[in-house]
């Protein structure tokens, strides 16, 4: 706010897509470019693979360095880091300088990579100022949110703020949006009981707000929320926060079957 | 304590010291409770008093005091300072409490501690001990050992009686019976208080509060000695404390002949001003209330003069294995004062339960400390059972990094490869990958296309092989398609009107 648009246009940043949204679900990618760059950054997307939690939390912190050496050493020629989610997002920006603790070359490039790493909404709200999106889309939603992004980062406010200048769009609070969806990460497939007895009282919790939509930030959460809504037989659907701020909404939801018409680009 | 074990125990009293029975830890079985947890209605509907009340309770009262925050930092100041200078707050507190005329014993085991307690008892002939809530005897397996000697000891909370009643360890560090609904206690009473009217009206809690009153009115006047643990102990005046809300600790404190305070030894704080702050946080953090019903310092025996008190006053500080953890990454964790706000809070324990656990501390500072004292290979479970949601570290009042620390544990697995193998295989496996970014673009090109095709539209599966710990419960979304990095690159290299360079083309969509 309150910066030319040659201020605005110099703003350089890294996708850093996820594994996950490149794998499953390039369309988030594709909505968080068009955010940024309608927001006067300009977005490029070097070769990346994963942020490295699935080590990291598996306590394999060797392999953890290696991939966060990798990830900061990629990204070295961006301004700006930004990824649409508050999961990998956290690790580049919390955990990565924890890897590097005490290593005196690359802690500082660790302390560094993580001062310029944004989560998405943050970053469009904070660093770029953008409060007000031109989407529109006719919807009751409902918005979860994710442990990482919330507690890691402070990210409560913004997709609030910001959904609610979607065109068409009502936000319809659950019960315990701010409590865990069960995914966890490799939690949901190691202690796979566990983690549906606590997205059976999320699914409840989201099929009680009346929503047509339940959106989050985290690609892993929607996918594990989603999995089981389908499973209860709810017609609810689930996509990326970004898809719909972007108003890139024409791609079936997660999980969604294709339309008869055939494949979306 | 029914008329049956007590009778049990005088018989079988030994001339020498007879071993504890096995306060048997089920930690390495955390799986198969847990999934035992899953299925039990009774405690499904137990668990949700903790859900709903605890964390509403305790949300209020921090709400309405608003330097609730500069207090948590305050808090961890204070434990870590104390902690800084153990030693040194050891040593005062001992002098202090020696001056007033008690006794100050230091158990570097678990089993030293049983023995210390033991050899007081019999030196004093007792035959009857009531005891107040505590997590450290719970730690030690004292009841079972002391029953094992011939001294019957009889828990005076009320949750804590309970699950003496049941045989059970307690589900929670400050509720050790809320796995239970009122209509198991009801049960229990009729069982254990076979003696009383059968058609008596519990139906009430208050009438069972009553009952386990009148019942235990008669053990307190019985008994010989009197154990409590201690929230805290003052180095400055070498007091005790202890926060109850049933006033049961301060009729063990008080109506015996000897008090025996039995503490580990991180429980110690510098001064009684140390002691306020801290208090201030533990009621709203536990309970919600803004103090517990009774705070009760205890400094010695009676004195010349005094109305009440024991003639002897023992204290038995505990190490087994916290100085261990003085020096180590585990530190932070001996800030804990024990308020459950971070298993109140944790959406784990909200699904299985404290006993799932396996040991005496649940939840995600069980997690932590549990490892620490009997072993990482003897709880494998805890320390992964963990989402790293991050709401434990959020409401505790030291500040204690829960997620952190679980993940430390995790790492000591991974280092003796304690994990399961499956798990590292597969870390391995997806590892190769991602430390290869070229080759990792290319095989999740070709995963993405081929995972698309066998979807065939449908947008998901309902059964994966190898992810069967997730379709048995949830659908599982297919890939739309090619990945992003395969399609941002063909954008790429179209919008610059030429092929992509060698080796870096994905599968194109």
């Amino acid at each position: 706010m309150g910066e030319t648009m040659a201020e605005r246009k110099t703003r350089h940043v890294g996708l850093f897509v996820t594994c996950l949204v490149d794998l499953f679900r390039p369309s988030v990618g594709f909505a968080a470019v068009k955010l940024l760059e309608d927001a006067g950054c300009t977005v490029e997307v070097p070769r990346q693979s994963c942020c490295g939690q699935p080590a990291f939390n598996s306590g394999d912190r060797a392999t953890s360095r290696e991939i966060a050496a990798q990830v900061i050493d990629a990204f070295a020629p961006f301004d700006f880091v930004v990824a649409p989610s508050g999961s990998c997002a956290g690790m580049l920006k919390i955990h990565y300088p924890e890897l590097f603790r005490g290593d005196p070359n690359w802690q500082p490039r660790a302390d560094r990579f993580a001062a310029k790493t944004h989560e998405l909404l943050s970053f469009l709200f904070h660093v770029c100022g953008v409060r007000a999106v031109a989407a529109r889309l006719a919807a009751t939603a409902t918005y979860h949110d994710s442990c990482s992004g919330l507690r890691e980062l402070g990210l409560r406010s913004e997709p609030r703020a910001l959904l609610g200048t979607v065109a068409g769009l009502k936000l319809a609070e659950m019960h315990d949006a701010n409590v865990c969806c069960g995914f966890g990460g490799t939690f949901c497939v190691k202690y796979p009981d566990i983690s549906n007895a606590i997205v059976a009282k999320k699914a409840a919790n989201i099929a009680a707000t009346g929503a047509s939509l339940l959106l989050a930030g985290d690609l892993g959460c929607l996918m594990n929320m989603a999995g089981k809504l389908q499973r209860d037989g709810s017609a609810i659907a689930a996509r990326h926060v970004a898809e719909v701020l972007a108003g890139m909404t024409d791609e079936p939801a997660i999980g969604a079957p294709h339309a008869p018409s055939g494949p979306a680009p | 304590m029914t008329e049956g074990t007590s009778q049990t125990a005088a018989a079988a009293a030994p001339l020498g010291i007879a071993k504890a029975a096995t306060h048997s830890a089920s930690t390495q079985c955390f799986k198969g409770n847990a999934k035992a947890a899953l299925g039990d209605r009774d405690l499904q509907n137990a668990l949700k008093f903790v859900e709903v009340n605890f964390i509403a309770r305790r949300q209020e009262v921090a709400d309405r005091l608003p330097e609730f925050e500069a207090l948590r930092d305050a808090a961890r100041d204070i434990k870590d300072h104390t902690l800084a200078y153990l030693d040194l707050y050891l040593e005062a507190y001992e002098r202090r409490m020696t001056e007033q005329g008690g006794n100050v014993h230091y158990a570097v085991t678990a089993e030293d501690a049983r023995n210390i307690i033991l050899d007081i008892c019999r030196k004093l002939g007792a035959r009857a001990v009531t005891k107040g809530k505590s997590m450290v005897a719970e730690e030690i397996g004292l009841n079972d050992f002391l029953d094992a000697n011939g001294i019957a000891a009889v828990e005076t909370d009320l949750g804590e009686y309970i699950i003496q009643l049941r045989h059970e360890m307690p589900s929670h560090i400050i509720a050790p019976a809320v796995h239970l609904t009122k209509a198991q206690i009801e049960g229990d009473f009729r069982r254990a208080h076979s003696d009383l009217p059968r058609e008596r009206n519990l139906e009430e809690p208050t009438s069972l509060l009553a009952e386990a009153r009148s019942v235990l009115r008669e053990k307190f006047l019985a008994a010989d000695v009197g154990i409590t643990g201690a929230n805290f102990l003052v180095a400055e005046t070498g007091s005790s404390v202890i926060v109850t809300n049933e006033g049961n600790g301060d009729l063990t404190a008080t109506l015996p002949r000897a008090h025996i305070v039995l503490a580990s030894i991180e429980k110690v704080v510098p001064t009684l001003e140390d002691l306020a702050q801290l208090l201030r946080v533990l009621a709203r953090s536990a309970t919600g209330q803004e103090m517990s019903v009774y705070t009760t310092l205890t400094t010695g025996p009676r004195r010349a003069g005094d109305l009440d008190g024991p003639a002897e006053y023992h204290v038995v500080l505990l190490d087994n294995g916290r100085s261990a953890m003085l020096g180590g990454e585990f530190r932070d964790m001996l800030r804990c004062i024990r308020c459950g706000a971070c298993m109140n809070h944790c959406p784990v324990y909200h699904a299985v339960g404290g006993h799932a656990y396996g040991w005496v501390y649940p939840g995600p500072m069980g997690a932590v400390l549990t490892p620490a004292l009997i072993g990482i290979d003897q709880a494998r479970d805890l320390p992964n059972a963990s989402t790293f949601c991050g709401r434990c570290e959020e409401v505790c009042p030291v500040r204690i990094p829960l997620p952190k620390m679980m993940r430390s544990w995790r790492e000591r697995e991974f280092e003796r490869h304690l994990s399961p193998a499956a798990a590292r295989w597969g870390l391995a496996f997806w590892a190769f990958f991602a430390k290869r970014a070229r080759l990792y673009r290319l095989a999740t090109a070709v995963a993405a296309r081929l995972m698309a095709l066998a979807a065939r539209g449908r947008g998901r599966f309902r059964h994966l092989p190898l992810a069967s710990g997730w379709t048995r419960h949830r659908d599982f979304a297919a890939p739309q398609g090619a990945t992003f990095q395969s399609q941002w690159q063909a954008r790429r290299g179209a919008a610059r009107g030429n092929a992509d360079p060698p080796g870096e083309q994905g599968a194109r969509p």
